[in-house]
């Protein structure tokens, strides 16, 4: 079992720290089309039905130097970081993004990426912000029928009914994994390496969609069948809530500090597996409602307090002993909420930390100390 | 690149002060004052931005309140700074919007300006300017427990989509829906086509005192824009803002029959981008007068004028979802260099002098982009100012001092 379970981790782990290579390898050996893309409300689905690999950008590794002339340096990593790697050639695998509305900054990299970046493909997919209307509703719907067309378009492809409805029980096979890595963890927090679970989830954000699903059943399967039993433990519980985790050692350090991490409220953690496609309705239209009520991000409107009382809800359920806030500098839909949350946790008397990242995370020693202390103080 | 012979002949006279200031500055008093009082005479107060459609408000005669004006006086009166600390106390990051993070310290605290602005009945966003103001808009709905009511505008990349214009449209029915509900009553039709009517007069007033700076000498600069600009924002669609910007044009109107130069000496004709600079508006103009450089225009006075070839005054609810949507910071780069070009055209301008401002993300990010493309296909220079609208911890003045001196020099 262990081998399996080691195998199959050591896969993702790979694709996770080296996404570019995968990318590439994709668009090399399968001669598929890659389409890059920002934002949980990607349309992923409709990418993958047309037959192309949407494939997650999660900022840079490198230093900034190419962007610094298009982008002020009030501007997240995430979006300076992509720039960077699509100007310097990084990205030369893509055909091209698709762009959903995020924020301002992703809004504003759009156009900077479409005069500068020279990708043959370009697509803007202008969703909602508000979810809690029945115009938004409708309009949700439309703007993915149109970006089907426009997918159509630039692939060159007719994209059938069939097509999306397999893309979706592929998505939703992915999706019901995720969940039960989650539900496995919260049961068991120690079930895996501590960092694995977000080695995964980047993982799947670049991989061919069948191959992802699999390897996740595989490894649901590994892991069900023989994992020990979870031992009694006083060890802290852990729930991670911001953007993008693109620093998964953040949750080694943090287990050697005394606390696992069990949930999140993360672009790329459980903000991306919540939420399965019905697959009875009509495969737009199903989308479309996922999106509607999925776990909500910041830079959607669901209601004033949605945010609030999902993540009350989720440390409730998981029994948390402590949110560490995880933000991208710069990033304002979260550090509006910041305020908002933390008091609403604090009534609770649930910790809070927050935990600002610009490039790169703090040096590993600093990071230690102040999650030491914080895990002494739950 | 422009002929300034003759301007630098008759450039002598003073330009003294713009007389209609104490009038706009007494009509503010008066409409703060109503709205500190609006419970008194029973009367709705509700929160909009600055970009949002306000004529259904004034058409149901509820008194708008603009939290982005507030932010601009705080801004002005330099209290910026000590504001926008209460707010990172409360947990607010230093880099959001200073005029979110300064209104949002006011209201927890009664601070500022004016003690705060009077609290809302209701909130009404509009996320044509940015995606701050809806995040901004959650906070004051959960501060002061109202309702909130969200006009969402989708970005225009290139041309407006069929599916974004039917969402607008049907979004201004439930705007309207929204409203009926908070005012226990009806829309009055009629009412609501008087306030188009006299919003598009206002507009059409405003933009015919913009365009007098097309004149050389000009008579006006971005920095009187700045100032005058206030009641387009605050009472647009009413009669009030349009007796004044009658009264404002007549004097315009009278400064070019004297040849009078608001920058005595004339010599470059600037435009300048982005928000104020609040707290050194004067400082700059006088750095720029310094130079015999005159700011003709700016794109953000002119922002809201700028949808008028959109609106239909005669069916103003349905081509205000087209308008609202197309204001100049909901639309594409390769869209506002279009304006850029007509602009610089229109005031005939040797430079761009844009404002890098940290508070404003949608403003400002790009701006490198549109620099490069101003230079390459008009051939006109331009200096960036790194600095902040509200939080002066960011202006740099010695820094800028020097920029803005070379860049002179290279005119
Ligand atoms: S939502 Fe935040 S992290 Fe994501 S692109 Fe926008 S600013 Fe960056
Ligand atoms: S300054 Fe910019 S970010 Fe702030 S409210 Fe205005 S448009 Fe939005």
């Amino acid at each position: 079992m262990m081998n399996q379970y080691l195998e199959t981790l050591d896969i993702f782990r790979g694709i996770s720290e080296n996404p570019y290579e995968y990318g590439k390898s994709i668009k090399e050996v399968a001669g598929k089309p890659v389409i890059g893309y920002f934002c949980t409300y990607a349309p992923e689905e409709l990418i993958h039905a047309a037959g192309a690999l949407p494939f997650r950008i999660l900022g840079t590794t490198g230093a900034i130097e190419r962007a610094e002339s298009h982008l002020q340096s009030y501007c997240c990593a995430l979006v300076r970081g992509g720039l960077e790697d699509a100007l310097t050639g990084r990205l030369g695998f893509l055909d091209g993004a698709v762009f959903p509305h995020t924020c301002d900054s992703i809004q504003r990299l759009s156009d900077i990426w479409r005069l500068n970046a020279g990708f043959g493909i370009h697509i803007d997919a202008v969703l909602p912000v508000k979810l809690n209307a029945p115009s938004a509703h409708k309009y949700m719907a439309d703007v993915l029928h149109k970006a089907v067309r426009d997918l159509e378009h630039a692939l060159g492809k007719t994209i059938t009914e069939e097509a999306i409805a397999a893309s979706v029980s592929v998505y939703n096979r992915m999706r019901r994994s995720l969940l039960s890595l989650y539900s496995m963890i919260d049961r068991n927090p120690g079930v895996m390496a501590p960092d694995a679970m977000y080695h995964i989830l980047r993982a799947v954000m670049v991989m061919e969609r069948e191959d992802a699903a699999s390897r996740l059943e595989a490894l649901v399967r590994v892991l069900e069948e023989n994992a020990a039993p979870a031992e009694k433990s006083d060890r802290k519980r852990i729930l991670l809530a911001g953007g993008i985790c693109s620093h998964p050692d953040i949750c080694r350090i943090l287990h050697e500090s005394g606390a696992d991490v069990v949930s999140d409220d993360l672009c790329t953690g459980l903000r991306y597996a919540d939420g399965l496609i019905d697959e009875t309705e009509r495969p737009v239209e199903a989308l479309a409602k996922r999106n509607l009520g999925r776990m909500v991000c910041p830079a959607k409107h669901l209601s004033v307090t949605a945010r609030g009382e999902n993540l009350f809800a989720e440390v409730t359920r998981k029994r948390v002993d402590g949110v560490i806030f995880l933000q991208l500098k710069f990033c304002d839909p979260h550090a509006f909420d910041y305020p908002y949350l933390k008091d609403r946790l604090h009534r609770e008397n649930v910790a809070s930390m927050l935990l600002e990242i610009d490039q790169q995370p703090p040096p590993e020693g600093q990071l230690r100390t102040r999650f030491e202390t914080f895990v002494e103080m739950l | 690149m422009s002929d300034h012979s003759k301007v630098n002949a008759d450039a002598g006279k003073d330009p003294g002060k713009i007389r209609s200031v104490s009038r706009l500055k007494e009509i503010m008093t008066h409409y703060y004052i109503d709205a500190k009082t609006a419970r008194d005479n029973s009367k709705k107060v509700a929160w909009i931005t600055s970009g949002g459609p306000v004529e259904p408000l004034i058409a149901m005669d509820v008194i708008p309140v603009y939290p982005e004006n507030h932010g601009a006086m705080v801004g002005a009166s330099k209290m910026g700074v000590d504001l926008c600390r209460q707010a990172e106390v409360m947990g607010y990051s230093p880099d959001l919007c200073s005029y979110a993070r300064a209104d949002i310290a006011c209201a927890v605290t009664q601070g500022g300006p004016i003690g705060g602005l009077p609290e809302p009945d209701f909130l009404v966003c509009c996320n044509n300017i940015c995606g701050t103001v809806l995040k901004w808009y959650e906070v004051a709905a959960r501060h002061f427990k109202v309702p909130l009511f969200i006009l969402d505008t989708p970005f225009i990349h290139g041309e407006m989509t069929e599916e974004a214009r039917r969402y607008v449209m049907s979004q201004v029915e439930e705007y309207i829906g929204f409203l009926e509900k908070q005012c226990g009553r009806k829309m009055d039709y009629d009412r609501m086509d008087e306030v188009g009517r006299l919003s598009v007069e206002g507009l059409r007033l405003w933009q015919a005192v913009l365009d007098t700076a097309a004149h050389k000498p000009s008579p006006i600069t971005a920095f009187d824009a700045f100032f005058h600009l206030a009641l387009i924002v605050t009472l647009r669609g009413t009669q009030v803002a349009v007796d004044y910007y009658k009264e404002l044009l007549d004097e315009m109107h009278e400064r070019l029959e004297q040849g009078i130069a608001v920058v005595p000496g004339e010599k470059y004709r600037l435009l300048w981008d982005n928000l104020p600079v609040w707290y050194r508006t004067n400082w700059l103009s006088e750095k720029f007068a310094s130079h015999h450089a005159c700011l003709v225009a700016d794109t953000y006075t002119s922002a809201w004028s700028g949808i008028l070839p959109l609106i239909d005054e005669n069916r103003f609810l349905e081509s205000m979802s087209v308008s609202y949507s197309s204001v100049y910071i909901n639309i594409s780069h390769d869209r506002m260099i279009d304006k850029l070009r007509e602009m610089i055209e229109k005031y005939d301008a040797d430079g761009l002098v844009m404002h890098s401002n940290r508070s404003c993300k949608p403003y400002s990010l790009g701006q490198y982009d549109l620099q490069k493309m101003v230079m390459d296909q008009l051939g006109i220079p331009s200096l960036i100012i790194e600095a902040d609208m509200v939080d002066e911890r960011h202006f740099a003045e010695s820094q800028i001092e020097t920029r803005i001196d070379a860049f002179m020099e290279t005119l």
